[in-house]
């Protein structure tokens, strides 16, 4: 089957393309456009391109960074100020999948995959898209709801705030394969300390339901407290609640829901 | 359906292709330029035996359009033979036991290809990161790292 090969030199006029066929897609690293051609997706029929600098710009200067959405995980690892970011991107596929895959592409990785986006969701992260009618910034919470509808819009850009400290932001995928597979589960957070007590938690879960959420109970159990193995352990016994995992060949959805609370207990405590 | 035409550096020699919309480097390779060995394995990014170097990276050809190569130099397996001889990769794997069935050698190959470019004498811990991406279901993993474990001390003592 061949399909329509459409190259711009500009987002603008890829938006325009991609926001007038409801059978194009936008091609970034490949991973996930070239891999439904190759299944033969019948449900695509135009390819978008665009060979816009700006897509592979990173700004990582200053306490907000933004992350180009054709940056690819390898040059994420290759950014020395990035290194918050490294655990994930370093999670994700072999080397020539880190070379190829992009931050705008992992927004639309179904599971088992996705979890860069993981972690930018823990970051409250927001997102820059570019529809047919011109550009808006959503937070990537609301993205991820709509995701399903967003297949006529570009992400041109994801930016983040740097966490205050290491400490602060927390990562670990649980995958059946090292040092790569896919996600059983996966796991971020984000625990801004204020005053010895946690402030503004944010806990987001990869592979616990069709796209990524946030563990809003165990948030719930963690705000304002110190972060201590009581506190731990009630935010573990919430970690399940509001997740709706399925069933795959990496784990069953009740196993999900037995294990999501340990990990997240563990990556609270610092524990391997 | 229109073709496109297409150029770029195959192993060090300028090829022309005219390629169909969609078409995968690897397709390009193998039916339309002839050099069978990247292999076909998922289709999926998940095998690892279709890689291939792009301007000096390793990419996966099959979730590669070919025509984004455009202009670029992509090395393949067959870029290692130097006359008679064997590159000292593929010596360390004959060697080693490092082939059994050897569909995944050309990609264990490029991987491998791809760490010692970068990092001449790497740790067991970093080879075993770079073929991470790359399946052998024959002998395992532990005679395809010491081969290239070898391969990189040849190098390092030559």
């Amino acid at each position: 089957m061949t399909v329509t090969v459409k190259t711009f030199t500009s987002s603008s006029e890829a938006a325009a393309a991609l926001s007038s066929d409801r059978n194009a897609r936008y091609l970034g690293g490949g991973t996930l456009v070239m891999r439904a051609l190759n299944e033969g997706d019948i449900s695509l029929s135009t390819v978008v391109r665009a060979n816009d600098q700006a897509l592979t710009r990173i700004d990582s200067s200053g306490p907000r960074i933004t992350l180009g959405a054709g940056v690819t995980f390898a040059r994420i690892l290759g950014e020395r100020d990035l290194a918050f970011l490294h655990a994930p991107a370093r999670s994700i596929g072999g080397p020539a999948v880190r070379n190829m895959g992009t931050v705008g592409g992992n927004l639309f990785a179904p599971n088992p995959y996705g979890d860069f986006t993981v972690a930018l969701l823990a970051l409250d992260a927001t997102v820059a898209l570019q529809g047919g009618f011109g550009s808006r910034d959503i937070p990537i919470e609301e993205f991820l709801q709509s995701r399903d509808r967003q297949a006529g819009t570009l992400v041109l850009s994801v930016s983040c705030t740097r966490p205050t400290s290491a400490e602060a932001f927390r990562y670990r995928k649980i995958a059946r394969i090292k040092p790569k597979g896919g996600s059983v589960i996966t796991l971020a957070a984000h625990l801004p300390i204020s005053g010895g007590r946690i402030a503004g938690a944010r806990i987001a879960l990869g592979s616990m339901a069709p796209t990524q959420i946030r563990a809003r109970a165990a948030e719930r159990a963690l705000e304002g407290r110190a972060l201590d193995a009581a506190t731990a352990a009630a935010a573990a016994s919430a970690a399940a609640e509001g997740t709706s995992p399925s069933d795959n060949a990496l784990g069953s959805a009740w196993y999900r829901r037995e294990i999501v609370g340990v990990h997240l207990r563990r990556l609270l405590l610092g524990q391997e | 359906m229109a073709k496109t035409a297409l150029q770029f550096r195959h192993n060090g020699s300028d090829v022309a292709i005219f390629v169909d919309g969609g078409t995968n480097l690897l397709v390009a390779l193998r039916e339309l330029i002839g050099d069978m060995t990247p292999k076909f394995g998922c289709g999926q990014g998940g095998c690892g035996t279709c890689s291939v170097l792009i301007d000096g990276e390793l990419h996966l050809s099959c979730l590669t359009l070919a025509e984004t190569v455009a202009g670029r130099s992509v090395e393949t397996l067959d870029s290692l033979k130097q006359g008679p001889n064997l590159h000292p990769l593929q010596r360390a794997f004959a060697e080693n036991f490092a082939a059994q069935c050897g569909y995944c050698t050309p990609g264990m190959l490029m991987a491998a290809k791809a760490l010692l470019d970068r990092n001449p004498s790497p740790s067991h811990a970093e080879v075993v990161e770079a073929i991470s991406g790359n399946i052998c279901r024959c002998t395992g993993y532990e005679p395809i790292i010491n081969a290239i474990l070898a391969a990189s001390g040849g190098r390092a003592s030559a």
